[in-house]
């Protein structure tokens, strides 16, 4: 009992001064000279009952903890339907959530359908991202590199040679599993924290030679006026830049209207979103996914198997890249405009904060941490600069319930049947 | 008759300056149990090691069926037809038990992306093969019945059996099996001698085993070999070493 009150009295001490630094002293300008002011009375009674509430929540620490711990956790597989008649529902639910998702952007505000473009693109790179650090288990803190590629292969091909949307998309996505190839190669060998430091070392290199090579990338500037997709060779802006384009509100004859072009974007978006979760669940009831998870359970027990590691870590380093070029070739396209300042290390950290978050190796956790942590944001907007704070408090919380995320991996396991 | 499948002459291995494994020289036929023994920290693990490339020797030869082998990696050596165990159970404890059958088949599958992805014929073809070879396999070590159930739920002598059969399934020539009755009851013990010299007789592989339970490697073994302090001490049959007196200075000390 006298190590928690010292406890309680130390945290308490640590509370008061830090606030006391935070709030209780302010700079203020009079005249041209800089004053020292206090806090007002008002001020001061909410900083002592802040430092009591740490005091008196330190003392009685344990006893907190049993509350909480008695208040039933939300079980997601209490909420759900039973095993088999999930099995049957399964399909049906799906042709509704797709329906739904091709339906939804013709009933809403322009607005959202533009955020929801946006939250498919995290959802690629989170799907992407899990390959690589809830599948195989490499830790990959660089993995913007892979998206930047992406984006600007999309982005150069269009302005220097005009190329469109639909012929760069596999460009892209091909020229960022180079990249991922060419990384990967050396880099494979380490382990853990060895390889998180090197990707990370990558992530920069990647960033900061688009932000210098300015000859050919435009450095800082970015590139501006990248081409929108095309649909089959209509174009969605209001009038043709050349004489010869179709566009689509002449071709079908009906008003122009600027919400065409962000609801084409979000069925693109919709359709890539599809085509990768599809790839990747198949993926993982292959050989090489049955290999990923077995590397990472036991390296050396698939290396005394014929397992030949570094080309099952390869593949899955390239395949994450893969997702991430065909993902920054969309946000190539959609945003018009690129520059080395969407391809900061905070992109990272949030694509891997969107993966652990959604529970490793589990795609419906990751989608769905993806769209918490686009929209989130945006609900968030009236709070402005506590935003970031509001998102810090949500992740320390999470950890502290529910540290294997969202929805946990739960693998398709193979049954023998007989 | 029985020819020569592993051949290895003055094998060394040095860890700096510390001599772990010292001119070893043994000699595998063709369907035949061979047992290393030799006191705690003698370096027969260090033996394996070597052979199944996870080190590479600092010298010496290990010729396996006739090519050379020292200094190839350790999934190359794997797809020769040399596999092994350890010594502390190394199963993917979250995967199933036939799940673990099919890592092990990993090479003889179809990996090809695109096959998987559209589920070709022969993608399914290849798996269907691998489900029965790893069935037919999980009902030779007696595993069929639990079959779908987590490699990590099973009891430890399950384990050491699956992690055999694991091995089996990849086709091997040579089986070496670093003490696969350390932990086992006696009666396991015995199912794991029967087991063994079923997989000599009817599957007509090889097998190199370190054990320490004497009883056991004294009944099945054609050769022993001995090792103390990484030098070979002695080798013949199991009659000769249990008469031998270096090796009974060796376990007992002197007097």
């Amino acid at each position: 009992m006298t190590n928690k009150f010292y406890n309680a009295l130390f945290a308490s001490g640590i509370a008061f001064i830090l606030t006391c630094l935070m709030v209780g002293i302010k700079l203020d300008t009079e005249g041209t000279q800089l004053a020292i002011k206090g806090a007002s009375a008002e001020q001061w009674t909410w900083i002592g009952l802040g430092i009591a509430l740490v005091f008196l929540s330190q003392l009685f620490s344990d006893k907190i903890d049993a509350i909480f711990s008695k208040v039933p956790k939300p079980k997601l597989s209490n909420m759900l339907p039973k095993e088999q008649k999930m099995a049957t529902l399964k399909p049906w639910l799906l042709a509704l959530l797709i329906v739904g998702m091709l339906v939804w952007p013709f009933m809403v505000s322009r607005g959202s359908v533009d955020l929801a473009t946006l939250a498919l693109i995290y959802i690629m790179l989170g799907l992407g991202l899990n390959i690589v650090v809830g599948l195989a288990g490499l830790l990959d803190l660089g993995f913007v590199a892979f998206y930047a590629v992406g984006a600007y292969t999309y982005a150069l091909l269009s302005q220097y040679f005009g190329m469109s949307f639909w012929a760069c998309l596999p460009i892209s996505a091909g020229l960022a599993a180079l990249f991922g190839f060419i990384l990967g190669f050396p880099v494979l060998r380490l382990r853990g924290d060895y390889l998180a430091i090197v990707t990370l070392g990558f992530g920069e290199i990647i960033r900061i030679l688009l932000n210098n090579w300015t000859a050919v990338t435009g450095g800082p500037n970015g590139i501006s006026g990248i081409d929108k997709p095309t649909l089959f060779g209509l174009e969605f802006s209001r009038r043709a830049k050349e004489e010869d384009t179709v566009l689509f509100h002449e071709f079908f004859g009906i008003d122009y209207s600027s919400s065409y072009k962000v609801i084409f974007l979000y069925l693109i978006a919709v359709i890539l979103t599809i085509f990768v979760v599809y790839v990747i669940n198949r993926l993982m009831r292959m050989p090489v996914g049955r290999a990923w998870e077995a590397l990472r359970e036991d390296e050396i027990a698939c290396r005394s198997l014929g397992l030949n590691r570094t080309v099952i870590k390869l593949s899955a380093f390239t395949l994450g890249a893969t997702t991430a070029g065909f993902a920054g070739a969309f946000f190539a396209a959609r945003q018009g405009f690129i520059s080395p300042e969407s391809f900061i290390f905070i992109e990272s950290a949030i694509i891997l904060a969107i993966v652990v978050l959604g529970g490793m190796g589990s795609q419906v956790g990751v989608i769905l941490a993806a769209i918490i942590m686009t929209i989130l944001p945006e609900l968030a907007r009236e709070f402005s600069e506590y935003r970031m704070l509001l998102f810090g408090f949500l992740m320390v919380i999470m950890m502290r319930w529910r540290p294997q995320g969202l929805v946990p991996m739960k693998r398709p396991h193979l049954e023998l049947n007989r | 008759m029985s020819q020569l499948l592993l051949d290895v002459n003055a094998l060394t291995m040095r860890f700096g300056g510390l001599v772990a494994v010292n001119g070893v020289n043994l000699k595998v036929k063709n369907r035949q149990i061979v047992s290393i023994i030799g006191p705690n920290g003698a370096g027969k693990t260090t033996v394996f090691n070597c052979l199944s490339g996870f080190y590479i020797p600092t010298a010496g030869s290990v010729m396996f069926k006739n090519e050379q082998i020292a200094g190839l990696k350790d999934f190359q050596i794997s797809r020769k037809g040399l596999v092994r165990t350890f010594q502390h159970v190394r199963l993917f404890s979250n995967m199933t038990v036939v799940e673990n059958m099919l890592v092990a088949q990993h090479r003889h599958l179809n990996t090809n992306l695109f096959s998987g992805l559209f589920k070709t014929p022969s993608y399914r073809r290849k798996e269907g093969e691998a489900m029965d070879h790893a069935a037919q396999w999980l009902e030779e070590v007696g595993l069929l019945d639990v079959a779908n159930r987590q490699a990590g739920n099973l009891s430890y002598g399950q384990q050491r059996r699956l992690e055999i059969a694991r091995c089996m399934v990849t086709q091997p020539e040579l089986l070496m099996l670093d003490e696969p009755a350390a932990g086992l009851n006696p009666n396991e013990t015995k199912e794991l001698d029967e087991l063994i010299i079923k997989l000599r007789d009817e599957h007509e592989i090889s097998i190199l085993l370190i054990e320490h339970d004497m009883s056991l490697v004294m009944g099945i073994s054609d050769h022993i070999y001995v090792i103390a302090q990484g030098t070979p001490l002695a080798d013949g049959s199991p009659e000769e070493i249990k008469n031998n007196p270096d090796v009974i200075k060796a376990y007992l000390g002197e007097d």
